[in-house]
């Protein structure tokens, strides 16, 4: 059996998504910034995109900005918001993704001011953190939906109102929200929101940011006018269109397969822990530890077995390293490395879920057995 | 997963791994290529090597051992050691020179890296052997049933000086498919399997400071770690105690060394000795350098039991050192032994291994400790 439990990773193309795309290869490759009909077709095209996308959200067509994907709807949201000349202060979680924690700390070289929020072993940000760590010159907040890692749900339009009430713009990266949960820019009161194509069976290299309307961001890559003078370069218009077919086609995924791996997995496994809060959780999540182990070896183990998870975050050489998140909730080292994320997607099965939980106890039983440390 | 279990295959993207795993999955075998990540080159960005030589533990080593392994199509995995590396071959290296020695992480990183965790990882994933690039031959002794190391057939790539430490155990379970041939005939061999890296040159200096300086990595280290390096620095005395000029910290220095003194006396001077102690470094002639008598400790005996007498050996005093006849006198507690070369030796180094050779057997080896 081969079977693929990391959708927090990426998610294969749907082939709804497939067909809505091909015709934006073939037929229509019109330039959608050109006069002519084969650009207005292609415009057309793009359009229609960007009004799926925002009915996902529930914004404005107009306020939808296509990037590369969640990494660039990140930077430009925190660097389109920095003012020339003017001291800033950001705001932001400990667990957030690389691709939101190292804008940080690029901006900290670049001499900003940064807060790292720290949370609880929940891995759940307290809003009253946030309120406490708001500065004069605090520019962004910046707090993901979920976390990619444990699947932690984050109290963003709680921390959304505290922040605007203070007259801070508030920025949420969403790119795991989309099928994991409902989700509406409105409801959350954010200004800015990050998406990726490829999370939600869309395609890679392509991603939204929400803009609200009204806010004075600025971009941070310079050529044409593209995107109302937000982003340029020349559309993507199958990649858009990829993503608007994915926005329209998510549904949000119930926690029914997920709750039956995790019971098996704890059920089978003596010593095996859930990190993170159980109940504040994306549906399709669960983050276990199996002190003992090295999640390296187990990760590998499952892959010659067929079955795909991941530990930690991969770093450039494709290894990895102890999960930030998991340190963040107060995790020892070596307990880190014992991790693995198990995250489901909506082609997941019984049959494989259990076929997924037998292979999980026979490889951690077979690792502890070899340990040194494992006793 | 086939029933048969894979050989793990410790692959650095250089030519020499490279052709194990190819050859290995020529015979028909199942391997499993995995690159440990041993440490961070950004880390240190003082003391990073020109991008352009790419050695060991850098992101074009694991490209190109990436590439090898969809080459060859076997499964691949890049490991992460970083920790473990820093804990058994970084600090023990720091340590020991600022303790005046001149170690080897090398064999730290066979002893405890290559040939332990990775041994385990190799258990992890259900392997029973594991391969490796090393220049050296392993083959089990039918009188005895031990398992014995031996030189390589090509005499100008040996490793054995490099892999004395490595148990019965250890040997049992390794492959060294590249000791019976020369370096040509792995070059061609690269040639023959199609391994995009046929072409790559050898690496020559240790993985992680690519540009070898030693010191300077040092200093970078210290620096990152936040500890100054002003309590090694001291003075450059003469065998009367006499002080011919200051130094800037013991790691600067290895004994026989004679670059980077910065005192003139008229004669080429040398470093003697290395004391960390007294911060002193004692220079004198070349001739004041040759030894006849040291001690070693924490042997291993690979082809034997600890021995209880005497026995004649060539010894190999460090990498490049030709081996030269010599009386051992071994000890049984702590296990280790005194060493009487036939003819002085030209310096003889705290830190470095002493290997000991009967024809291409290599007998043991040990950490040299001090002059006796």
């Amino acid at each position: 059996m081969r079977a693929y439990f990391d959708h927090n990773a990426t998610t294969p193309v749907a082939k709804s998504v497939l067909e809505a795309m091909l015709p934006a290869y073939t037929g229509v490759f019109g330039n959608a910034s050109s006069i002519h009909g084969y650009g207005q077709e292609a415009r057309q095209l793009l359009e229609k995109a960007r009004r799926q996308v925002a009915g996902l959200i529930g914004s404005k067509a107009e306020e939808v900005v296509f990037t590369s994907g969640g990494t660039e709807a990140n930077n430009l949201a925190l660097f389109g918001l920095v003012e020339a000349g003017k001291s800033a202060h950001f705001v932001t979680s400990a667990i957030e993704h690389p691709a939101v924690l190292n804008v940080m700390e690029e901006l900290r070289g670049l001499g900003y001011e940064v807060t790292f929020l720290p949370v609880g072993e929940g891995g759940v940000v307290d809003p009253e953190d946030v309120r406490r760590a708001l500065r004069p010159n605090t520019r962004v907040v910046s707090l993901m939906a979920i976390n990619n890692e444990i699947g932690s749900l984050q109290p963003v339009a709680e921390v959304a109102s505290i922040a605007r009430a203070a007259g801070v713009f508030v920025h949420c990266d969403a790119v795991q929200a989309p099928g994991r949960m409902k989700l509406d820019v409105r409801e959350f009161g954010v200004d800015l929101l990050s998406l990726s194509g490829h999370k939600l069976n869309g395609p890679k290299g392509v991603g939204a940011l929400f803009v609200k309307k009204g806010v004075p961001l600025r971009k941070r890559t310079f050529g044409g006018h593209h995107e109302k003078d937000r982003r340029p370069g020349t559309e993507n218009v199958a990649g858009a269109v990829g993503l608007g077919a994915a926005c329209e086609a998510v549904q949000v995924m119930d926690g029914a397969l997920r709750d039956r791996l995790e019971a098996g997995l704890l059920a089978r496994i003596p010593d095996a822990f859930v990190n993170g809060d159980r109940v504040r959780r994306a549906p399709n999540v669960t983050n276990l530890r199996f002190p003992g182990i090295e999640g390296e070896s187990l990760v590998i183990a499952l892959d010659m077995k067929g079955f795909a998870v991941s530990s930690g975050s991969a770093c450039s050489s494709g290894s990895v390293e102890p999960s930030h998140v998991l340190l963040a909730l107060g995790l020892s080292p070596a307990d880190a490395r014992s991790a693995i994320r198990f995250s489901l997607g909506i082609s997941n099965t019984v049959e494989e879920v259990d076929a997924l939980i037998a292979a999980v106890a026979e490889s951690v039983a077979r690792l502890r057995k070899l340990s040194p440390v494992y006793v | 997963m086939s029933d048969v279990a894979p050989i793990a295959v410790a692959m650095s993207g250089g030519v020499d791994s490279s052709v194990v795993a190819g050859l290995l999955k020529r015979q028909g075998e199942p391997v499993v290529g995995l690159t440990m990540q041993l440490w961070n080159q950004r880390r240190l960005p003082e003391v990073a090597s020109d991008a352009a030589t790419g050695r060991c533990c850098s992101l074009d080593d694991v490209y190109d051992a990436r590439y090898v392994a969809q080459t060859l199509g076997i499964p691949y995995y890049v490991v992460n050691f970083e920790d473990r590396f820093e804990q058994h071959v970084v600090k023990p290296f720091v340590a020991d020179y600022v303790a005046g020695k001149t170690p080897i992480p090398c064999t730290l990183c066979n002893n405890f890296i290559k040939f332990d965790q990775f041994m385990e990882m190799a258990d992890g994933i259900g392997a029973e052997k594991i391969a490796t690039g090393h220049y050296a031959q392993i083959r089990q002794d039918e009188a005895t049933g031990r398992w014995q190391l031996l030189r390589s057939a090509d005499a100008t790539k040996d490793q054995t000086y490099f892999l004395w430490g490595l148990t019965q155990e250890q040997l049992a379970r390794t492959m060294f498919p590249l000791g019976g041939m020369v370096k040509s005939d792995v070059r061609q061999l690269a040639i023959d399997l199609g391994l995009p890296v046929a072409e790559k040159p050898d690496s020559q200096e240790i993985c992680f400071v690519p540009n070898g300086d030693y010191a300077a990595f040092i200093d970078a280290y210290f620096k990152e770690q936040g500890i100054t390096t002003d309590v090694t620095s001291g003075n450059i005395v003469d065998r009367e105690g006499k002080k011919l000029g200051e130094h800037a910290g013991v790691h600067h220095f290895t004994v026989g060394q004679r670059r980077g003194l910065n005192v003139a006396v008229g004669e080429p001077l040398y470093v003697i000795q290395t004391n960390p102690a007294t911060r002193e470094i004692l220079v004198g002639s070349g001739e004041a350098l040759m030894k006849k008598r040291f001690v070693v400790g924490d042997i291993n005996w690979i082809s034997l039991g600890v021995p209880t007498e005497p026995l004649r050996a060539e010894v190999r005093i460090r990498n490049r050192h030709q081996p030269a006849m010599a009386t051992i006198y071994p000890k049984a507690d702590p296990i280790g032994a005194e060493v009487e070369f036939d003819v002085a030796q030209r310096a003889v180094t705290p830190g470095q291994a002493a290997v000991f050779y009967q024809g291409e057997v290599v007998v043991g080896g040990g950490w040299i400790e001090r002059e006796a």
